[in-house]
């Protein structure tokens, strides 16, 4: 038999077993809703300088005005990519939410998480015209915009280093056969052809999405993030894969670049280092490269330039890939109040002419309309202006491929980039892998 | 009560003995050898009420919770459609998951096989009474002060082909492809491993030792056995249930390796390192299928209860028993 008798311990057991559940439950019950009085909106965006400050201080300005408050918090890159997810997943969005278009934007309109801004934007032409036209496509799912452009447009430029190029003989590549030149040339002289942090696989992504469009133009890839996926299997993928068998053939990539990663910025060192002739990168590399290299951007050994072109492709010299820019959407699950207080710090905070200036002497391009004049007299005036005149005469600018794909089929396609860059996957097992939708 | 370890009533009987009356001894011989706690007083149960509460709502609920979600298909926004066995079936069915199954067991066999022994010679080393000893010990035992992330991103900076210790200390053979060599990567990371938890089996097996009778090693001695008679003859056999208990944590720990692994190679090169545990968080966090990461999760669920068995029977029934009968 099972003795049941109840001394002072046992008592004093059951107390503190009892409060700790009602202490527990306390914990759960944790974050109340507390909106100000007179309206205000939440607004989530990514830490980090220069940006942080920018952004924080065009918050700052509209909070002095009196239409209202936004409550802005920061977050790191990867960490908030998860969060804002689960975030909206579980219905607790901020009202206003960063991304970056593409797939991940529509994966929340079809879930109606996002608000479809279009008719808004008609009735607000003005603040609608005052940004670039090509940074609207990534906002756009089925026709409606839903979500705003901010920031500073990101293509993925070849950036070379011109006293290496210099030593070994060589010029900046504009064709295919240019580029094997210099790889050749920096092989025999016994420095890096070409820096990549192939760990990070979206770097090796650059590579793809530049070979995809300068052999078959942006056309092959405008059709595979519309969601035909027999597009992967168009002869211009297998020959974009070949083109990368051939980088590999040719040693063009750093020795161990598949155990280098893009967060420890060490592909850039190699840069301004004098360790390597090339580097295909986004455009804020600039900034990091003029902040960690020395004298070695101010001193003009920093070289930039278009993506070769290859013969018989169809894609053209002038034609962009990257991050048109970041985006702002925001939540079908706020208030109307909420929303209307969003709406005027989007309207007339988020990208005001400050923020605009702040970005140019930041180093980066903003995504607004005449910015000639500003340009010209920054610092970095030659690099900005250029980068600004390719993105206006730019026929195509293509999405990074990450952030147009949904979120599925854009973690299968970096597993499939790793293993065709460890030629582990011919281009052919590449392009069958990616129409069947099998990742890793 | 049967479920909790025998050791727990126990306890709280003596305890409790002390101030209640003293309760009937139990006369048979047989029961003598057992504890006697066989008998569940209400003090128990309400002693153990707060952690099996807490068990239940931490550990339970989210248990049911993903043994319902791998049978649905979820992208983590949208609505959740039940769909039956569809996840199980893409589960099964797809090359990662078994892939990833085998580098698991790779991970335990091989961290087994490393850590053990370097853990009972240092455990038994450092169990002695000499003052360097216990210096030491304090610097063995650094790296478990330090996070698994921290320890990943130096390990990375160190290993980095062009600016890592190869260029630091000059000497070219520490140039290799570290982390992108599929072979070399997992040298790399059951090294880096083996160094983070080491320390901590030693720190187990070092108290286990400390343990043992000095007036058995004396009788050992006596007998004219040596020192390394001694380690395999009473030290090897005391350690037992030590043995059991290191080796259990192991086990099941290299079922749930993940941060290094997640900081240091993303699972690659390629998909190299893709061990179970991770290949479940790209695909339920960065994929999106929480349906499949469920079914993958809840498959990890159960092949580490079974392990955890599997040792426990390696030790016998009465893994608690003590061994010091007579010393």
């Amino acid at each position: 038999m099972r003795n049941f008798s109840l001394t002072r311990r046992g008592m004093l057991g059951a107390t503190a077993g009892l409060s700790a559940l009602t202490l527990g439950a306390c914990g759960t019950a944790g974050p109340g809703s507390s909106s100000g009085d007179g309206g205000s909106a939440s607004y989530w965006s990514l830490s980090g300088e220069p940006n942080e400050t920018i952004y924080e201080d065009s918050v700052d300005a509209f909070n002095e005005g009196d239409q209202g408050q936004i409550e802005l918090t920061f977050f790191q890159n990867d960490a908030y990519k998860q969060k804002i997810r689960t975030a909206i997943g579980a219905g607790e969005a901020p009202t206003i939410i960063y991304g970056w278009g593409g797939g991940g934007l529509r994966t929340y309109a079809e879930e109606s998480q996002v608000e479809d801004v279009t008719a808004w934007l008609e009735e607000e032409a003005d603040y609608k015209n005052r940004f670039v036209e090509s940074v609207w496509d990534a906002a756009t799912v089925d026709e409606k915009i839903y979500a705003l452009p901010q920031g500073a447009t990101q293509p993925i430029i070849l950036f070379h280093n011109k006293t290496v190029l210099e030593d070994i003989g060589a010029e900046a590549p504009e064709t295919w056969d240019e580029l094997l030149d210099v790889i050749e040339k920096a092989n025999s002289a016994g420095v890096a052809p070409i820096s990549l942090a192939g760990q990070s696989r979206w770097t090796s992504m650059m590579w793809l999405e530049y070979l995809l469009d300068r052999v078959g133009g942006p056309d092959v890839f405008a059709r595979i993030a519309a969601g035909d996926s027999e597009a992967w299997l168009d002869d211009s993928v297998i020959a974009m894969g070949e083109k990368v068998e051939e980088l590999l053939e040719a040693s063009a990539f750093v020795d161990g670049f598949e155990s280098m990663a893009a967060d420890s910025n060490t592909d850039q060192a190699l840069m301004w280092t004098d360790q390597a002739a090339l580097m295909l990168h986004g455009g804020w590399t600039f900034g990091s490269m003029k902040a960690s290299g020395g004298d070695f951007v101010q001193s003009g050994r920093l070289g930039f330039g278009p993506f070769p072109t290859i013969e018989g492709g169809k894609g053209e010299l002038t034609n962009l890939v990257g991050n048109p820019c970041n985006y702002l959407s925001l939540s079908s699950a706020a208030s109307d109040e909420e929303k209307e207080v969003a709406k005027a710090f989007l309207k007339e905070g988020a990208m005001s002419d400050q923020v605009a200036a702040d970005l140019i002497a930041s180093g980066s391009v903003p995504v607004i309309m005449g910015q000639d004049d500003a340009l010209a007299a920054s610092e970095d005036a030659e690099y900005l202006q250029w980068v600004y005149s390719s993105l206006q005469e730019a026929p195509a600018f293509t999405q990074s491929w990450d952030q147009a794909l949904q979120p599925t089929e854009a973690e299968n396609l970096l597993v499939n980039i790793e293993q065709l860059f460890l030629g582990t996957l011919t281009a052919e097992q590449f392009a069958e892998n990616m129409a069947a939708g099998k990742g890793a | 009560m049967t479920a909790l370890s025998p050791a727990t009533p126990q306890l709280a009987v003596t305890g409790a003995e002390a101030e209640a009356a003293p309760v009937q001894r139990a006369p048979s011989a047989a029961d003598s050898r057992r504890p006697r706690g066989e008998r569940v007083h209400i003090s128990h149960v309400l002693f153990a009420l707060p952690a099996l509460a807490f068990f239940a709502i931490f550990a339970l609920l989210p248990l049911l919770g993903v043994v319902v979600l791998s049978f649905t298909s979820w992208n983590g926004i949208g609505a959740i459609q039940f769909t039956g066995l569809t996840s199980w079936a893409e589960t099964l069915t797809r090359s990662t998951t078994w892939q990833g199954l085998g580098l698991v067991l790779i991970m335990i066999v091989a961290t087994w096989l490393l850590q053990t022994p370097l853990s009972i010679l240092l455990g038994t080393f450092l169990a002695g009474q000499q003052r360097y000893r216990n210096v030491l010990a304090v610097l063995y035992f650094l790296p478990l002060l330090l996070s698994s992330a921290a320890i990943a991103i130096t390990f990375k900076s160190l290993l980095d082909p062009n600016f890592g210790l190869a260029t630091g200390l000059d000497m070219p053979l520490l140039k290799q492809n570290w982390l992108g060599d599929p072979v070399l990567v997992w040298g790399v990371l059951l090294f880096i491993i083996a160094w983070q938890f080491i320390p901590f089996h030693t720190l187990i097996y070092q108290g286990a030792v400390s343990q043992i009778p000095q007036s058995m090693y004396e009788a050992a001695q006596i007998d004219g056995a040596g020192r390394v008679r001694q380690f395999f003859s009473i030290t090897l056999p005391q350690l037992k249930y030590t043995l059991i208990t290191s080796s259990t944590l192991m086990v099941v720990g290299a079922l749930t390796y993940f941060d290094i692994i997640f900081v240091l190679t993303q699972g690659g090169p390629g998909v190299a390192t893709r061990i179970l545990p991770l290949d479940m968080y790209l695909t339920g966090f960065r994929g999106n299928e929480m349906g499949v990461a469920s079914a993958l999760a809840v498959m990890l669920v159960v092949i580490g209860l079974g392990l955890a068995l599997g040792v426990q029977r390696l030790g016998g029934k009465d893994a608690s028993a003590s061994q010091m009968e007579g010393a």
